[in-house]
């Protein structure tokens, strides 16, 4: 329970790796590694398809740099208010991707491929609860 | 070249912005002309596969309905899809079907009918074609999802957005010969690059415009085909891949990988390679899209797509003449109908029966089609 508190719209109420949510209310964007064979995943998951092992551990994505972006002028159903916004594909040290939006505080020229970001969780209206980028 | 299944019978509607059509009649429009002038009747069809996207659907399991009002009953039909590529996977399922020897003759028709959503509600769903658990509560949508290959592309190889417009510029050139297209005016870079921006770095004439429409595509095996038609087209190789559905997963970011990988098992299927393509229909959904497949499919080294265009080689009278019908940039994209479409164009072009368009002594044509922001990977290869 608690994943319908994540992003600004929500598909989903149930995961097995809920406790993201629980782990970015504190602050932290958490990805998963699979302790039997050290595959690391993102999204996260807790069921291992390299090796069939249900052993899984999080850890902090940590820093990471800019891998691509684009800035949405026009939002789909549930999102007009929100425009315009950047999402980014941010790719860190362990090898994980991770998708999501830009602080809207970085201005659209500043944004360049390469850029170094941290995430950091982002309280939305109604306790629902997001990450984004942030320039380091 | 292997002459096992045949395509002897092709049919698209006029695709429009609103059609006012029930789905079954817009199925029947395509359906008419793809049975029309060959020697099958409706009850000679073993099988029918209906494709499209189910979320545009009020109906629940569109299949029953549709092959009922096409006279396809009591033969068995089912539903496929794979969002934007639902016709292709039709076509291999129809193809599998038919070479396992279960049927000889079995009827692919896709269709989507968009215009009961609004542009809002269609942008939703099809951000919901994305990992809806991870991705979709950013607001990622499609066009968003290709926009982001584009910032890649531009930054690995300095493509600009004007490069983009001209793919918009030629396939609206072809757009204004081809009536059955949503969109047939003229527009040159200038009119895209004054477009509004939609998703930087994609204008709204960067963009296909949804659309309603149906295409319908006849497969029947060898011991049957030259009896259907004098002039059967043979698919020589099929190619189908899929990458993951979220975009953290992707390897790639200047290149769409399931369609790279469709390619190379489509052309060791045919024994042919990219040199051997007479002309190709590629899925333009954005123009960025159809500068990846030309690297994607091996018309042209990565980063070098854009000097196809540059060099007009992709043009009519070119080494490799893309999306010379107007592609889906010009043509609209009712999802579940577009591979059928392009199938189609491919299958007019083989016989020498594209007037206007026709690519002299095309013999070898291809259809790349590609479902979700680049998920579902298919390549498809026909010759006469």
């Amino acid at each position: 329970m608690g994943f319908e508190r994540f992003g600004v719209v929500s598909f989903a109420s149930e995961t097995l790796a809920s406790d993201f949510i629980t782990y970015l209310d504190e602050g932290k964007v958490m990805a998963t590694k699979c302790r039997a064979c050290g595959e690391v995943y993102f999204p996260p998951r807790m069921q291992c398809t390299s090796c069939f092992s249900t052993d899984i551990e999080w850890f902090d994505v940590g820093e990471g740099k800019l891998a691509t972006y684009t800035v949405v002028k026009y939002g789909p159903l549930g999102f007009e208010d929100d425009t315009p916004y950047t999402l980014a594909l941010t790719e860190f040290p362990s090898g994980v991707k991770v998708f999501g939006r830009l602080d809207k505080a970085i201005a659209e020229d500043d944004i360049k491929i390469g850029m170094a970001l941290k995430p950091a969780t982002v309280k939305l209206p109604d306790n629902r609860v997001s990450y984004e980028f942030k320039k380091i | 070249m292997e002459k096992d299944v045949a395509i002897v019978g092709v049919g698209q509607s006029t695709f429009v912005r609103s059609c006012g059509m029930t789905t079954r009649e817009l199925c029947y429009e395509a359906f008419a002309e793809a049975m029309e002038g060959i020697n099958l009747q409706p009850s000679e069809i073993d099988a029918s596969i209906i494709c499209s996207a189910p979320e545009y659907d009020k109906q629940r399991s569109p299949a029953g309905v549709i092959a009922e009002y096409l006279g396809l009953i009591p033969q068995p039909t089912f539903y496929v899809e794979s969002v934007c590529s639902s016709s292709s996977t039709g076509l291999r399922v129809a193809y599998s079907l038919i070479k396992s020897g279960l049927y000889r003759t079995v009827a692919v028709v896709g269709f989507q009918k968009m215009s009961e959503l609004t542009s809002r509600e269609a942008m939703e769903r099809m951000g919901r074609g994305a990992d809806v658990v991870w991705e979709s509560p950013f607001g990622l949508t499609m066009p968003a999802g290709y926009a982001t290959y584009a910032t890649a592309h531009m930054n690995a190889f300095g493509t600009e957005q004007k490069h983009m417009a001209m793919v918009r510029e030629k396939n609206s050139g072809y757009g204004a010969l081809n009536e059955k297209a949503v969109y047939r005016k003229k527009l040159s870079v200038e009119d895209v690059l004054n477009s509004e921006m939609i998703t930087y770095p994609l204008k709204k004439f960067d963009c296909c415009a949804n659309a309603d429409g149906s295409s319908c595509i006849i497969v029947a095996g060898k011991d049957v085909a030259s009896k259907i038609t004098q002039k059967p087209v043979w698919i020589m190789g099929l190619g189908a891949a899929n990458d993951t559905t979220s975009m953290s997963g992707r390897k790639v970011l200047t290149g769409l990988k399931a369609a790279k990988d469709a390619a190379d098992v489509a052309y060791k299927m045919a024994g042919v390679g990219p040199e051997d393509i007479d002309v190709a229909e590629v899925h333009d959904c954005f123009t960025i899209s159809e500068i990846l497949a030309y690297e994607d499919l091996g018309f042209a080294k990565p980063g070098e797509g854009i000097k196809l265009l540059e060099d007009k080689e992709t043009y009519l009278g070119g080494k490799i003449p893309v999306n010379v019908d107007g592609g889906l940039l010009s043509k609209g994209h009712p999802i579940g109908a577009t591979g059928g479409s392009q199938v189609r164009t491919i299958f007019r072009q083989l016989r020498g029966e594209a007037s206007d368009i026709q690519v002299d002594g095309a013999k070898i044509g291809l259809v790349h089609n590609i479902g979700g922001t680049g998920i579902y990977g298919n390549v498809t290869i026909l010759g006469v």
